[in-house]
């Protein structure tokens, strides 16, 4: 058995001891995947955005328009002193407003006018019969509406409507959690395999 | 000054992204182009920010005695990344990689494995069937759940095409007016913020 596997095996037995319950192993494997992962990203970031975007493209092509994010990472960096703080707003600005001049087509066509369109199906099928999947999805869809609109009280017929769209929230809940715990049980019998079989080699 | 520069940043900022969709011009593109990468660059500067401070917190702790072998561990971890890097570099065969492939990505995958038992635990004491409502919940769980799994139970093509209407028309309506309630919420805020109504992002009074 190589020197990697009995590292990988070993760190995942101890983050599994957290199971039993909290304990000093776990507390330093748990350190030891933060700071790693900090660093992971930090490289990562420093290659793939940093030298490939900005320093290369401006110290070797020349490329001077690149002048304009460097200067604002910079003043991004005005952060560390209380006297340049208000620099760092400058960065922060083109962020969050060219973000948000992104954001308003995308989210009204991809968000809302899409999801609506999907939404509207034929009642009737090419051979004539109802289609019922049709209608659950347009009373899904509006009573789950009428649940989120606050402007009006919801009582009467309008409340039982909107009752309606908590019906058809937990069916999405209950899914999403289906799905959830199917995603985390596969994880879990993938480090078990790797446990038992390449670690422990008690299963081939 | 302090607050009107960047809310007269952020608007013209504002502006040109939401003009620029609405062109196809060679020039507008680039432009779109450019503040996107003109964002990543930030992002690194931001993440900068992010690494100095996660050293200061932790030496500060350290100097307090306060978690101290944990937070030296941690620490050690993340100065060897960046340092591998430096002298190996990050080829496929490099310390740095070898260390992502053995350390990082076994204890991240068996922490998200953990779950497993922390959500099967939560079900157990949350799901009660107490109202109609946590009955459907736990009902389409439950579908969802026996659909997908090998077991030899009655009726599992059955269940597995119930499992799949579920997800595709009732779930999924709901799934869509969700979504449709975030796009408009996203859009008022974005506008909000261009026009300068919304002003948080600006922080204190400094």
């Amino acid at each position: 058995m190589d020197i990697s596997t009995i590292i990988a095996g070993l760190l995942t037995l101890i983050i599994f001891t957290f199971l039993y319950k909290d304990n000093p192993f776990y507390k330093m494997a748990e350190s030891l995947l933060i700071g790693v992962s900090i660093g992971y990203v930090l490289v990562i970031t420093w290659t793939n955005t940093l030298m490939d975007m900005l320093f290369e493209p401006l110290f070797q092509n020349a490329e001077l328009t690149l002048l304009i994010p460097l200067l604002l990472g910079l003043l991004m960096l005005g952060r560390f002193s209380n006297k340049t703080v208000a620099l760092s707003r400058i960065p922060i600005a083109v962020m969050i407003g060219s973000g948000a001049g992104i954001a308003i087509p995308t989210m009204l066509y991809n968000r809302t006018i899409k999801q609506l369109s999907a939404s509207v199906m034929p009642l009737f099928l090419p051979d004539g019969s109802f289609n019922f999947s049709g209608i659950v999805v347009i009373v899904g869809l509006l009573s789950t509406l009428a649940y989120f609109y606050f402007s009006r009280e919801h009582k009467g017929k309008f409340g039982s409507f909107a009752k309606l769209g908590t019906f058809f929230l937990m069916i999405f809940f209950g899914t999403t959690f289906g799905y959830t715990v199917m995603s985390r049980m596969s994880t879990f019998i993938g480090r078990m395999e790797f446990l038992l079989s390449d670690f422990l080699k008690i299963t081939q | 000054m302090n607050r009107q520069i960047p809310l007269i940043v952020c608007f013209s900022f504002g502006l040109v992204m939401f003009l620029q969709y609405f062109s196809n011009h060679t020039i507008s593109r680039s432009v779109n182009l450019a503040i996107l990468d003109y964002w990543q660059i930030i992002f690194a500067f931001t993440l900068i920010i992010g690494v100095v401070s996660f050293i200061k917190v932790n030496l500060t702790k350290i100097s307090r005695r306060i978690d101290r072998p944990y937070l030296i561990v941690g620490l050690l971890g993340m100065i060897s990344m960046p340092f591998m890097a430096l002298i190996w570099g990050i080829k496929a065969d490099s310390p740095f990689m070898w260390m992502f492939e053995n350390v990082q990505a076994p204890m991240a995958s068996t922490v998200f494995a953990l779950l497993a038992f922390f959500v099967a635990s939560a079900s157990f004491r949350g799901f009660r069937a107490r109202s109609l409502q946590a009955s459907i919940l736990l009902g389409a769980a439950l579908i969802i759940l026996l659909s997908r799994s090998n077991l030899p139970l009655p009726y599992t093509e059955h269940l597995s095409e119930l499992a799949d209407w579920i997800r595709n028309y009732p779930s999924m309506t709901a799934r869509r007016a969700i979504l449709i309630g975030i796009g408009l919420g996203s859009l008022t805020t974005s506008l909000r913020v261009i026009l300068g109504i919304e002003r948080t992002w600006l922080g204190g009074e400094r």
